[in-house]
């Protein structure tokens, strides 16, 4: 078969909230599963403005580190939607319910995150991971890779009702954002 | 490297872009990217169980009439009706089927139906410019809408956007994500438009308009457009899951 050129990436511009939340996009799994976290954040610009107009994408494993996906070699593990989705409000703010993915073969527990807004031509791709796990950091291949210094922004803190992630688009603090 | 009882797992790995493929973060042009674009470098991320794997959205997250833009209020809406339709294909040319599509886009005079757009253009009440498909076995999808409108914006003096459709797509796996827009053949207004621009490479950028497709038009009902979405191929072989990128 002849290769095709992918087609180029294009900003979701400042109209995104029109077609890409949903009413369930936040929740990746039900109110009151056992277990469930609430993972909120602030997204930031370059001079330390909350941006209103961006929505965050999380993918992750189940507590069991597995998917509902046929490309996991492992086997589908089915039920678990693993994914969310939401827009960031007029604070900049944003809030995934979720519970916490298992460990993988060689990785840490963590979630794939995907931001868009307007100014940013592609998505930008970050992961978080837990406080819960330091010793498995450690280990992890992709953290690793990672410039010791900034490894912090990828690890979330500790909240009442769950988690906070912050991403800091530019600047000081500047989340550690991977070439997928 | 560590090693773990279930290391070796035997992964698919997703082909890098060409240079040039994509806008680079930093675009002077559109001034929306200057406070927004990280300045470290990105950190190379390898496809592993999290990245070979991805959310695989289906049809229950669709409405009867999600596919059909002109058929969402009581009335239709104005403007000139078109179907929109392509195939989501990966980078070898494989469809790939049953996967979310997802588009919104300006009215027939270029306003959005957005609290902050408030350009001096009506609103179309009979038109949300909001749209969802499923791609069928062969990768199809089909949309019936109506032609956006140009809209300007205050990126730089007299800015216009050319008429375009925000398309949201997410293929099979982590990396295939993509969001783009689609524009329409022959714009006069591509010269002056930092974003359809940031684009680097001529060809690819060539890939973000449609095709007018008389084949598809219905006669006395609606002009036809075709575009095809294009997503990342994968390596050949496979690699095991501990292997690292070169
Ligand atoms: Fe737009």
């Amino acid at each position: 078969m002849s290769r095709l050129g992918s087609t180029p990436s294009q900003t979701v511009g400042p109209y995104l909230s029109l077609g890409l939340p949903w009413p369930d996009g936040p929740a990746v799994v039900e109110d009151g599963t056992p277990g469930a976290v609430w993972i909120r954040g602030t997204i930031i610009d370059g001079a330390g403005t909350p941006v209103p107009d961006a929505l965050v994408e999380t993918w992750q494993a189940d507590p069991n580190g597995r998917f509902d996906h046929p490309d996991d070699p492992r086997g589908a593990q089915p039920g678990f939607r693993g994914f969310g989705r939401c827009p960031t409000d007029d604070n900049g703010e944003y809030a995934i319910r979720t519970v916490l993915p298992g460990a993988l073969p060689d990785e840490a527990p963590h979630i794939d995150v995907s931001v868009f807004a307007r100014g940013l031509l592609h998505r930008v791709v970050t992961r978080v991971y837990f406080p819960d796990h330091a010793d498995a950091h450690a280990d992890d291949p992709v953290l690793a890779a990672v410039p010791e210094e900034r490894r912090h922004t990828l690890i979330a803190t500790r909240t009442e009702d769950g988690y906070r992630f912050d991403v800091r688009l530019q600047g000081a603090g500047e989340t550690v954002f991977f070439d997928v | 490297m560590t090693t773990s009882a279930e290391s070796g797992l035997i992964l698919p790995r997703y082909r890098r872009d060409p240079e040039g493929t994509h806008p680079p973060l930093d675009s002077p042009g559109y001034k929306s990217t200057s406070l927004r674009h990280p300045k470290q470098p990105l950190v190379l991320l390898p496809h592993k169980l999290t990245e070979v794997t991805g959310p695989l959205l289906g049809p229950g997250r669709l409405g009867e009439l999600d596919h059909d833009l002109t058929r969402q209020h009581p009335e239709e809406p104005q403007g000139q009706r078109i179907i929109v339709h392509g195939r989501l294909l990966d980078g070898d040319g494989r469809p790939v089927p049953h996967s979310l599509v997802e588009i919104w886009q300006a009215n027939a005079g270029g306003r959005y139906k957005h609290v902050w757009d408030n350009w001096p253009c009506p609103v179309d009440p009979n038109f949300d410019g909001v749209g969802r498909t499923i791609t069928d076995n062969e990768g199809r999808y089909e949309f019936v809408t109506i032609k956006p409108g140009a809209y300007p914006w205050k990126n730089h003096d007299n800015a216009w956007r050319p008429a375009h459709i925000h398309f949201s797509v997410f293929g099979r796996a982590f990396p295939q994500r993509l969001v783009t827009q689609m524009y329409f053949p022959d714009d006069p207004l591509f010269s002056q438009d930092p974003i359809f621009n940031s684009v680097p490479d001529e060809k690819a950028r060539q890939r973000m308009i449609s095709r007018f497709d008389l084949g598809r038009t219905v006669p006395e009902w609606a002009l036809a457009f075709e575009f095809d979405i294009v997503l990342r191929g994968r390596e050949a072989t496979p690699f095991e899951n501990e292997e690292e990128d070169a």
